[in-house]
């Protein structure tokens, strides 16, 4: 079943987080997949996938293990000790 | 009090020793005991008998046991090991030595607190904390993932390499906390607390391995309460393998160690994600691309029925029939100039054949009278004077008449 995702305001790529981007970008190959849409439809769904995948690959490329620790009730960066 | 010779009693060796040995066998203290101290000087001789000291800071006891009961030991004795062994002290007089006879051995503070480990868990069993439908599902893809134990130690630095190394993307939140001794049970309690308040997907409490005393802390009935109560699911992974408390009852997942939990804590990985991103692109990339080849099909044949009802294959279709003409205006003009030429070129022929000088060449003579008008065709006018022209030059001949007539 094709996603109504195509058709309501889209935030922009680089706010969504990898969960979001990947939800978004199975909705618009299902979408591709369905074959009903119109082509400039379709061609929208292709670049904003093609931007959902790059954002998405640089996510996890650029992944660096966040780690604080609870100082109180408030987050402060945690400094491990060097091995 | 000086010594003197004349003391008020006199006893032998064997009289002072065995007195000892009533002392201290009817002392019911001394019958049976506990003593709690660590191995030395350990020796298991041929006989099955074993030897060993048992000591502290400041004394020591000797120790035996006979072979029956050394035999029935669960415990692997070693030198160092604390244990507390239970028996009777007795007098070994050919030596003067007091001994602990010993028939039991336990390593120091477990059945006590084993004892008070199964009363917690089976009162908290029957409030129910530890049933099944109670435990809540580990997320598979956590955001953030909150950690309670010692901010020093292996324990912390195994869990973070190994979330690392699973799922970079995750953010963690440590709520640093010792994790033994009577400070522990209060700041691990603390720690879930406030990690609750930061709404994190998943808990992980954990330490490292060490003795049923070390691991006490996670056995505290507030800790395992906490642990139960908390909103978010929470792993346990304390100690080792074969290590227990009330927390891993307690937790929504138990894990055999730290770095466990932490694997149990990230189902999917950096990995699993990447084939799915992978996966995907390919799906978005192979779809686009038969669209736009199904797209350009339908183009294509538009063009082609375009191209066939064009003027352009009329124009082309009229260049074609003026190129036919030309070429067929150009074959039947220079067929006519060659005619033209090969009819000159007979009459031409045809003049040469008639050229006087060709016919000389012949070996045919031109015979001229003198006067020069006539030419000679006819033996009767070859009378008188004549030039005779041959091929290369001429001659004169002359022909009398009687010569002509004779002839004749």
């Amino acid at each position: 079943m094709p996603k109504a995702s195509a058709k309501k305001s889209e935030k922009p790529v680089d706010e969504l987080s990898y969960e979001e981007a990947l939800a978004e970008l199975e909705g618009l190959v299902a979408s591709l997949e369905d074959e009903q849409n119109p082509l400039e439809d379709s061609m929208r769904h292709f670049e904003r996938g093609q931007a959902l995948v790059a954002h998405c690959s640089a996510l996890l490329e650029s992944a660096q293990l966040k780690v604080q620790k609870l100082s109180g009730e408030s987050l402060i960066p945690f400094e491990e000790e060097s091995e | 009090m000086q010594p003197t010779l004349f003391s008020s009693i006199h006893l032998t060796v064997s009289q002072l020793t065995f007195h000892i040995r009533k002392q201290l066998e009817n002392d019911p203290t001394l019958q049976d005991v506990w003593v709690e101290g660590e191995i030395s000087n350990l020796s298991r001789p041929a006989s099955g008998h074993v030897y060993f000291t048992l000591k502290d800071k400041n004394a020591s006891l000797r120790c035996m046991m006979w072979k029956p009961e050394a035999a029935r030991l669960r415990v692997n004795l070693q030198d160092g090991m604390a244990i507390e062994a239970h028996g009777r002290i007795t007098v070994y007089e050919p030596q003067g030595q007091y001994q602990l006879a010993v028939n039991l051995i336990q390593p120091k503070g477990e059945g006590a607190l084993y004892q008070e480990f199964l009363r917690l868990k089976a009162m908290l069993e029957s409030e129910g904390l530890f049933a099944p439908e109670r435990k809540r599902p580990i997320p598979q893809l956590p955001h953030k993932i909150g950690i309670v134990t010692s901010a020093t130690g292996a324990a912390l630095r195994d869990m973070l390499n190994t979330l690392r190394r699973r799922l970079p993307l995750a953010q963690v939140i440590l709520a640093p906390s010792p994790v033994q001794g009577v400070e522990a049970p209060p700041a691990l309690v603390k720690g879930i607390q406030l990690l609750n308040y930061q709404l994190p997907d998943v808990i992980i409490i954990a330490r490292g391995g060490g003795s049923i005393e070390d691991l006490w802390a996670f056995n505290d009935e507030r800790v395992g309460r906490a642990v139960a109560e908390s909103k978010a699911p929470v792993i346990c992974g304390v100690g080792h393998e074969t290590d227990f408390t009330l927390c891993d009852f307690a937790a929504d997942l138990r894990a055999p160690t730290p770095t466990a939990a932490a694997e149990l804590a990230t189902p999917i990985t950096l990995f699993d994600l990447s084939r799915d991103l992978l996966s995907a692109r390919t799906r978005l990339t192979s779809l686009t691309l038969n669209l736009l080849a199904e797209q350009k099909a339908v183009i294509s044949s538009f063009i082609s029925r375009l191209k066939y009802i064009s003027p352009e294959r009329r124009i082309q279709s009229a260049y074609q029939h003026l190129d036919e003409l030309s070429r067929r205006a150009f074959s039947a003009l220079t067929h006519g100039i060659q005619i033209q030429i090969s009819n000159v070129n007979g009459i031409s022929k045809r003049l040469l054949s008639l050229n006087p000088e060709g016919i000389l060449s012949r070996g045919y003579a031109i015979i001229t009278r003198k006067d020069d008008h006539m030419v000679v065709s006819k033996v009767s006018q070859a009378r008188g004077e004549m030039k005779v022209r041959v091929s290369d030059g001429e001659f004169e001949v002359n022909r009398g008449l009687d010569t002509a007539a004779v002839i004749e």
